[in-house]
């Protein structure tokens, strides 16, 4: 009977043991047997995610009866790469910069865009355009500090560099890219000539010649909502910072921080849908959506970011459009971002600036 | 036991050790495999372009390209029909001579124009093919397995004739960056020593509610989410936070200490995280020694110092051993922490794996910094082995 008893036990044990083992096959097997998932809408994050809740993922969510759930990434081209070629990939909408748009686009990292079903491209800036993206917003990179601590503020990258009429420490955000242009400004080069002199090696030079003078006062910030919390909590007298959530600041906390626009920094975000997402239909409805020009038209009231299209530009009300990169006052001594240079230089340049920051 | 069921012992010990060595090839071995080979692998050009890896072989490598290299690099990009794949090549060739990027989306274009039997001129197409620096590079990145990525994770790099050198400081300062990833570890499980080792003994020696408070205030941080702890440090460390608001009130010091953004500032956060890895493997040694060692040792003359350099230590050095190398051997992959707390001279080598995997997609730097950071833990955790097996050893 004991022997009996004991093939019993083994009987049943092998049997847990073959449960055991497809349920935990069903468990590593099971994210690609679930069930559809809902549209995934990915943007940066912060008080601009917030405007784009409101304005764009709920409403469209109510009107297409398809719920979005969206999340927030801090850019790079190769998490898009990464879950483009790992197949299914678990985003749909991605908003990208121009340089992850450029990239990701020759890499066929992305869904060709039928812009018959989005927009009327003749309504497009034209950096907003592209085969594989429809432009969102126009943003700008630009000196923001608190009126509140300074009165008397800085006007331009030479002030930022000041540190005799300023004292303080100052932000930036890390990496090459803005840091090196902004350097060159604050060296006295006029901005229409920053990349061509950066494209020489003595250029190069010069930028982290004039970056050393700053060295010591400078603090480094990687997400876009590092820079108002700097500036709020008085660790740093002024930062470079993305317009719109300076604006978006003020706004929604009373806050009176000041944007200068002489040597900001243009530049074209764009949605783009990710190769082989799951709902890239729905996600294309999305883009639709978010670009008809009287949704576009609403987000400058919350936060102060240029519109790729023209009638929607011209929708917004007088009091927002001060505040926008768009606005002609504020453009004549800004930079547009040259996309080219950057997906040239990216590499060797962050190379060379990662060098610079350890010595 | 008859030898039948002992088979049937051994293939019922199979099946229960099964799944977990296949979770375990799965989840451990495979993806280190992967990156160990991802490190020293670089196919993306041999794969793309045969034609014009077997057409510059023939090539004088200080002249502009021949006719039969742009011949055989226009067959090649027009064979290219996935986007991907031409981006591998971009990506590489960019990464080995930046302007690549430019160059090959501006040259496939104008391919693409051309009529299928034109002549090919690639320098009429853009004039920066007359400069030879870029089929140096093409030639540079011809073999499918390299060093490239290992040597230059360590600052170093073949020059055109194929002699390792250094590369100046100017342009890359790994070995910085990993001298100090692990001078930070190493102060960082000193730091947790310092203070976790009497924190064990408390818990050790205290008894009911105060025990089962001790042991709380060690787990719950544990369970509370490492981004969420840092960010709490940040505020904590800021110059107007609540650490030198206090010392300010009370007079300690006139001007804030400057926390934030500095090497003093990573080591209070980045010990305040790991402190349960050091505390938990000592207490757990430090139970298992027997209580009345204690008075054993002060009846024979020896004083508390005396008695506890010379009894407890030694019989609690594994759990010292454990827990620092717990503690170190997480604290040198560390990213989120000296990423925010610290400064530009505080970033550990989890930084730059970052920025060469997730900025620039290039996975064979990534793979290179991964497997130098691999090398001194498992380095560590064979002394480990060592230490732990010879004690055993002594003890049974």
């Amino acid at each position: 009977m004991g022997n009996l008893d004991g093939k019993g036990k083994q009987m049943s044990n092998r049997l847990t043991l073959t449960i055991a083992g497809v349920v935990g096959l069903s468990t590593l097997l099971a994210p690609t047997m679930t069930m559809a998932r809902d549209l995934t809408v990915v943007s940066w994050g912060g008080n601009y995610q917030d405007a784009q809740r409101e304005i764009f993922f709920k409403p469209f969510a109510e009107t297409s009866g398809m719920p979005v759930l969206d999340e927030a990434w801090d850019g790079g081209i190769g998490v898009i790469q990464s879950k483009v070629r790992a197949g299914n990939p678990n985003w749909d909408v991605v908003q990208v910069e121009a340089e992850e748009l450029a990239l990701g686009c020759f890499d066929g990292l992305y869904e060709t865009i039928d812009w018959s079903r989005v927009a009327d491209q003749n309504d497009f800036l034209p950096p907003a355009i592209s085969e594989c993206g429809v432009g969102a917003i126009v943003w700008s990179t630009a000196i923001a500090y608190d009126s509140a601590v300074l009165a008397e503020g800085p006007n331009s990258w030479a002030d930022f560099w000041d540190t005799a009429k300023f004292p303080g420490k100052r932000a930036l955000r890390k990496g090459p890219k803005y840091t090196l242009e902004f350097a060159l400004m604050a060296d006295g080069v006029p901005p229409h000539d920053v990349y061509q002199v950066l494209s020489t090696p003595p250029g190069v030079d010069r930028a982290f010649a004039k970056l050393d003078e700053l060295k010591d006062s400078l603090v480094w910030w990687e997400a876009g909502a590092q820079p108002l919390q700097l500036l709020a909590s008085g660790e740093v007298v002024m930062t470079a910072a993305y317009n719109g959530r300076i604006t978006g600041i003020n706004r929604s906390e009373g806050r009176n921080f000041k944007v200068v626009w002489p040597g900001s920094i243009l530049a074209v975000d764009s949605w783009v849908i990710l190769k082989d997402a799951e709902n890239k239909e729905a996600a294309l409805d999305f883009i639709s959506f978010a670009s008809k020009p009287e949704n576009l038209a609403k987000l400058p009231e919350f936060i102060a970011y240029g519109l790729p299209s023209i009638s929607a530009s011209d929708m917004v009300p007088a009091e927002y459009q001060l505040d926008l990169p768009t606005y002609p006052d504020n453009l004549t001594e800004a930079l547009p971002l040259d996309v080219d240079f950057w997906i040239d230089n990216s590499e060797s340049l962050t190379q060379r600036f990662n060098a610079w920051l350890n010595q | 036991m008859s030898a039948p069921q002992e088979i049937k012992t051994a293939s019922a010990r199979a099946m229960l050790l099964g799944p977990a060595l296949v979770f375990m090839a799965m989840v451990f071995f495979l993806p280190i495999w992967t990156v160990l080979v991802q490190s020293v692998s670089d196919p993306a050009i041999s794969n793309a372009l045969p034609a014009t890896v077997a057409a510059v072989a023939e090539w004088d490598p200080h002249t502009a390209p021949t006719i039969a290299m742009q011949e055989a690099l226009a067959e090649d990009l027009r064979a290219i029909d996935d986007p991907q794949i031409l981006g591998d090549v971009v990506r590489r060739l960019n990464s080995q001579q930046a302007g690549f990027r430019t160059l090959i989306s501006r040259t496939s274009g104008a391919l693409n124009r051309l009529a299928d039997d034109a002549s090919i001129d690639l320098v009429a197409i853009d004039p920066r093919w007359d400069d030879p620096i870029y089929s140096q590079a093409i030639a540079a990145t011809m073999s499918p397995t390299t060093d490239r990525f290992l040597l230059a994770a360590v600052d170093m790099a073949r020059d055109a004739a194929g002699n390792i050198g250094t590369v100046g400081p100017d342009v890359s300062a790994n070995r910085d960056t990993f001298l100090r990833t692990f001078a930070i570890a190493a102060t960082v499980s000193l730091v947790c020593l310092l203070i976790g080792y009497p924190y064990a003994m408390l818990m050790a020696s205290s008894r009911g509610w105060v025990r089962g408070v001790l042991i709380a205030s060690v787990l719950l941080p544990l369970w509370t989410s490492l981004l969420v702890r840092t960010a709490a440090w940040y505020v904590l460390l800021q110059d107007k936070g609540l650490i030198n608001s206090a010392l300010q009130w009370v007079g300690l010091i006139d001007e804030p200490l400057g926390l934030l953004f500095s090497r003093t500032g990573v080591v209070i956060a980045m010990s305040h995280v790991l402190l349960p890895f050091m505390v938990l493997p000592i207490y757990s040694v430090l139970l298992t020694i027997p209580p009345n060692l204690g008075p054993a040792a002060a009846s024979l003359g020896a004083n508390p110092i005396r008695s506890f350099l010379h009894v407890q230590l030694p019989l609690s050095s594994l759990g010292i051993a454990s827990g620092s190398l717990l503690v170190f051997m997480s604290a040198i992959g560390y990213y989120i922490t000296p990423a925010l707390i610290g400064g530009p001279t505080d970033q550990m080598i989890s930084s730059l794996i970052a920025f060469f995997a997730m900025g620039s997609a290039n996975w064979g730097m990534a793979a290179a910094f991964g497997v130098l950071l691999l090398i001194p833990t498992l380095l560590l955790y064979v002394a480990y082995d060592r230490v732990t097996s010879r004690t055993n050893g002594r003890s049974t």
